[in-house]
């Protein structure tokens, strides 16, 4: 059976367009020192070093981690590096946590990066290759047929995107670290920011961010040592299915839906709505707040944005199962680290260390990332309870 | 139909963007000296020199913040010789790359070395700083080496304006170039389009005909070199009006592109929809292939210029791209035995 | 960590080009075969699957996601994937049977190298800053770290020969090998130098494959009734990347990795070396405390063949095969990232 592991220390820097006074060593440096700072821990504490980040291509270096041993302290050290798309930073995570939960080591670091203003996303997600059939206009070109099929199913209210869009960032602009701080922002303006790929408005997609998110786990014993309450690891699940075949289900997958309950499986929940306090769920744009409540089993098939229209999923106001209190994906994307952000951001939450956008008496929470075509996923439950 | 060997489609193309990197205070405070012809190195606390400085002390993982000027002469540590330059390479003469110790630093740094011959070049040998004509701030700033001159004394150097702002960022200009090669399906399928026909792959296990054939059925795993060939008809699955330019794609915003599902396929494709006002198109919604003139057919789906509505009745949304029920194998889409229930079926006994 | 027993292997004919046949259809021969030794169904008979595999080999990002349409992977599978050899994947893998997650996983790693200029595009794997910028090709800085190493007397240009001929003449008894034959150590060292200190011959050919391996636990071995090679101990170790802080006439990594897994416990029988450069050998061979009584690369190692992201893997699948086959007790294989041996792995096998 897997070793209890829990995580003992979270570090992230502050998000936006540019980071302009770092490089890259110095803005994964950032996470990292200030995860140790977190478990008061030093470099000599850490056994291995487990990094991800989205594709080589967004900073045009081929294995990035290679170049950063020196800033993540690692030299003589083990190393290792994941990439599952837009879920990479969950998996690192999860990956990083099987280390310990392997009973191989004690206590590790992870790190999950993008320096997304050394290019341009949408260059290095649409660079044609030669006979390459498709035409490609990003993920938002990509995901918007999708969820016109979501809200064709649902007969959901067109302005549900609209207000999840608005509520991630009023959120954001709780948190200190995120890219957007939105806190006059209106449901008004989200409508009226324009139509990108529409059904997707401008203010209902992500923004591309630098940033990077780091992770101290830790083992049982060293765990009950931390100085601060550790986040223990309930459970964790990957699934994959690929991109595209015959009547795959592209709304609700269901390799989302397998991860799901998995996770739950191994943490005991049965019911998620009721027993996880709260989520930081990876929605790059607005409408997948509510296909995913539906694909992680907090709604019904088709009924997902009616708790989003309820305000269920709000903080500010009060909701009983708040989602991405952090402000989510919405509010900062830096593409490789917005999962582990998630993930850091949930642990953070049972820590009770999120400061203004903390859920009051949050005790089990839920990371979640997805990447490629909605066809990886990468979950985790962390709990302030050993369970 | 019979299969015919298909042709092999190579293209060379360019990977290229000039990245924009920001440099840190280490990396740029060592940019910056370039710029001024001075060389500038760091101490760590074990007391050893490096250039370029290090922002992390290999040893310790301690930033390094002390920093010291180091001299333009230094002693080859090991070299390579590169008889033949490639396309990339900064030197168009044969030159050697070589780790170079700075005189009074600890730590050998990566540059070349221009000696004119191989014979020239030694283990040990002396070598001094060749500055380039102009400097930016880049490492490339430092031209190469060449062998100390008998005074040890490096020429005079140009003036530098003196009021520039410090170093910051840099521009990597990285362009590599491939010669991509279209896998077997894709081959097949773009020499069809170069005939004006669309085909398909069909895979062999469970009957689903893929548009374009990407070598694989990805359901089953197996090779779908089958190739089917199809109307010109299709439905739109799905949809998008997009009103952002796509980088490189001369089309025009807003312009909508579907996800079509071409008759007896099974896997939606993403083409234009035109020919109608943006606001009809609809899902279920009947259109065809409108093909370019002949002569701008290629091995590319752009030969087809766009999908247009056709006068038919619009194909309910659960209807399309349905497999036959025969080929489908029943447990297909649903969690294999050993799965746990799924999220929603737990999700129903939340108000139980 | 447990026992894990290794009960399939399968790779590729190694060749120059793969030319029309992209990484799905590399990839679907070498799973199928694995699957089938072990006598499975299919991908859902284990538990966890994980690849190893470079965005930048084949030019195009997210290159790998095409590769999850090769398994057959609906229903949905648990999987990962490193941006890395797939020696790290199956480490990944070990973790998951280590935890109790998984009993058996697949592994594969694949690359299509021929689409670039495999040289140019591995020096932009170096520090951006101070490194990239000055296009040091990859077989360059290797010559440099030869050079190292002849200038220290560890080794002679007679001992890389004595490498090379001996890796083509066993690659002779390997049918997927690319380079092989019959080459005396006089015959290497009257070739010219290419990258001096190196000859061409020093330096691996450039590949296409893709090579898959299963493993599991030791009970679930013995359920599934297979004969099975035993990994008993597994261990990773990376460097700075800064080549003028390490001794490049050594491997410190591989040494602690070494010593870890305790290579010198007891004789070892074969030892499959992940050294794509000649002089690599050498330097491993002494890293990893082995002496002449051990078969060094009986496959032929990298020189004979070097799929990037597959050739660590197959230095285990090869000493796997081995040891299941019964030519060896126990054996050792390494694996290899990053430039100048930056990063290392030690597995030591063992039979049942």
């Amino acid at each position: 059976m897997a070793e209890l592991a829990a995580v003992v220390g979270v570090g992230q820097t502050k998000y936006q367009t540019k980071r302009s006074d770092v490089s890259i060593a110095g803005l994964v440096r950032e996470a990292a020192v200030n995860a140790l700072k977190d478990a008061e821990l030093t470099w000599d504490d850490i056994d291995a070093v487990i990094v991800g980040k989205a594709p080589d291509m967004f900073e045009g270096i081929i294995m990035p981690e290679a170049y950063l041993t020196d800033a993540l302290g690692c030299n003589g050290k083990p190393m290792l590096r994941v990439h599952t798309a837009g879920s990479v930073g969950g998996s690192t995570a999860i990956v990083a946590a099987s280390y310990v939960q392997s009973g191989m080591f004690k206590r590790i670091l992870t790190v999950a990066f993008e320096k997304q203003s050394e290019s341009n996303a949408m260059w290095a997600l649409s660079n044609p290759q030669p006979f390459s059939p498709h035409l490609n206009a990003g993920a938002g070109g990509y995901f918007a047929p999708i969820i016109r099929e979501y809200m064709r199913r649902s007969n959901a209210p067109y302005n549900t995107g609209i207000r999840v869009a608005t509520k991630d960032r009023l959120h954001g602009a709780l948190n200190p670290l995120a890219h957007l701080k939105l806190g006059e922002i209106t449901e008004e303006q989200v409508e009226h920011s324009g139509m990108l790929w529409d059904p997707i408005r401008m203010l209902e997609s992500c923004p591309s961010s630098d940033g990077a998110c780091a992770m101290v786990i830790a083992n049982e014993e060293l765990a009950e040592q931390s100085p601060k309450k550790p986040a223990w690891i309930r459970g964790t699940a990957m699934r994959s299915e690929p991109t595209m075949f015959a009547e795959r289900e592209e709304v609700n997958p269901l390799a989302g839906r397998q991860c799901a309950a998995d996770v739950y499986q191994q943490a005991g929940i049965t019911n998620p709505r009721k027993e996880i306090d709260c989520a930081e769920i990876y929605v790059p744009f607005s409408w997948y707040e509510p296909m995913w409540l539906e694909n992680l089993g907090f709604a019904e098939e088709g009924e997902g944005w009616k708790l989003t229209m309820d305000n269920v999923t709000s903080l500010i106001d009060g909701g009983d199962t708040p989602w991405n209190p952090s402000g989510g994906v919405l509010s900062s994307n830096p593409i490789g680290a917005s999962g582990m952000i998630r993930f850091a951001e949930a642990a953070q939450q049972v820590r009770g260390e999120c400061g203004d956008h903390q859920v009051p008496g949050a005790k089990t929470a839920m990371g979640h990332a997805y990447g490629g075509g909605a066809q990886f996923y990468a979950m985790w439950i962390v709990s302030a309870d050993k369970g | 139909m019979p299969q015919n060997e298909p042709e092999v489609l190579s293209q060379a193309f360019t990977l290229g963007y000039t990245y924009t990197r920001s440099t840190g205070p280490v990396v740029g405070r060592f940019l910056t000296g370039l710029r001024e012809r001075k060389l500038i190195g760091n101490q760590a606390s074990d007391g050893k020199v490096y250039v370029p400085p290090m922002e992390y002390d290999p040893k310790t993982a301690e930033a390094i913040t002390d920093f010291v000027d180091v001299a333009e002469t230094g002693v080859v540590k090991t070299w390579s010789w590169v008889n033949e330059p490639n396309e990339k390479h900064l030197l168009k003469k044969p030159f050697a790359f070589a780790l170079i110790q700075l005189d009074g630093t600890d730590v050998p740094m990566l540059h070349m070395v221009d000696a004119g011959s191989q014979e020239a070049m030694s283990t040990g040998m002396k070598v001094q700083v060749r500055w380039a004509d102009e400097t930016q701030g880049l490492i490339t700033d430092i031209a190469c080496f060449e062998p100390a001159s008998e005074e040890g004394k490096v020429a005079e150097k140009p003036a530098v304006a003196a009021d520039l702002e410090p170093v910051t960022g840099v521009e990597s200009p990285i362009y590599l170039e491939y010669n991509f090669t279209a896998g077997k399906a894709t081959a097949a399928f773009l020499s069809n389009i170069k005939k004006g026909k669309l085909t398909g792959g069909k895979c062999p296990e469970c009957t689903a005909v893929y548009v374009p054939p990407r070598g694989s059925c990805p359901a089953c795993g197996v090779a779908n070199d089958e190739n089917v060939e199809l109307t010109n008809k299709a439905t739109v699955q799905s949809f998008t009006i997009i009103s952002i330019p796509i980088p490189g794609n001369p089309i025009k915003p807003p312009f909508v592109v579907a996800n079509l599902m071409v008759d007896d396929t099974h896997q939606s494709f993403l083409h234009i929809v035109s020919g109608c006002d943006n606001s009809d198109v609809r899902i279920g919604m009947r259109v065809e292939a409108v093909w370019k003139p002949e002569e701008e057919w290629t091995h590319a789906m752009e030969s087809i210029a766009y999908f247009q509505p056709i006068d038919e009745p619009d194909i309910p949304r659960e209807e399309i791209g349905k497999l036959e029920p025969s080929a489908n194998e029943p447990s297909a889409n649903e969690p294999s035995a050993n799965e746990q229930p799924s999220a929603n079926e737990k999700g129903e006994k939340k108000d139980a | 960590m447990r026992d894990i027993a290794v009960v399939a292997y399968a790779q590729n004919p190694i060749v120059r080009d793969a030319g029309a046949n992209n990484e799905v259809e590399l990839i679907m021969p070498v799973v199928k075969q694995v699957l089938k030794d072990a006598g499975l169904k299919d991908i859902h008979d284990v538990d966890f699957t994980c690849s190893g595999s470079c965005d930048y080999l084949q030019g195009a990002a997210f290159a790998f996601v095409a590769g999850v349409d090769a398994l057959g992977a609906v229903p949905p599978i648990k999987e990962s994937h490193v941006e890395m050899d797939a020696a790290w994947a199956l480490y990944e893998s070990i973790l998951k049977i280590n935890m109790g997650a998984a009993e058996s996983a697949l592994i594969y790693g694949f690359a299509k190298s021929s689409p670039g200029k495999l040289a140019q595009v591995l020096s932009q794997q170096l520090d951006p800053y101070y490194y990239s910028p000055l296009w040091p090709d990859v077989v360059s800085l290797n010559a440099m770290q030869a050079r190292a190493a002849l200038d220290a007397g560890v080794l002679t240009e007679e001992d890389m020969a004595e490498v090379v001929s001996r890796s083509r003449a066993n690659a002779k008894s390997n049918n997927k090998a690319q380079l092989s034959g019959d080459y005396s150590v006089e015959q290497l060292l009257e070739e010219p130098e290419y990258i001096a200190p190196l000859r061409k011959h020093d330096c691996p050919p450039v590949s296409d494959g893709a090579s898959a391996m299963i493993i599991c636990t030791v009970e679930k071995a013995k359920e599934w009734g297979l004969p099975y090679a035993v990994i008993k101990a597994m261990d990773h170790r990376i460097e700075t990347h800064n080549f003028g802080a390490r001794d490049l006439t050594m491997s410190e990594s591989t040494a602690i990795a070494a010593e870890a897994v305790g290579v010198k416990s007891a004789k070892v029988d074969i030892a499959e070396i992940h050294a794509p450069f000649s002089h690599q050998e050498i330097i491993l061979k002494k890293a990893l405390g082995l002496d002449d009584n051990t078969v060094v690369n009986p496959s032929g190692g990298p020189l004979a063949g070097n799929v990037m992201m597959a050739a660590g893997l197959d230095r285990i699948g090869e000493v796997a095969r081995r040891i299941i086959n019964g030519e060896a007790k126990r054996g050792v294989a390494h694996a290899t990232s990053g430039p100048c041996l930056q990063h290392n792995m030690v597995t030591v096998l063992e039979a049942e």
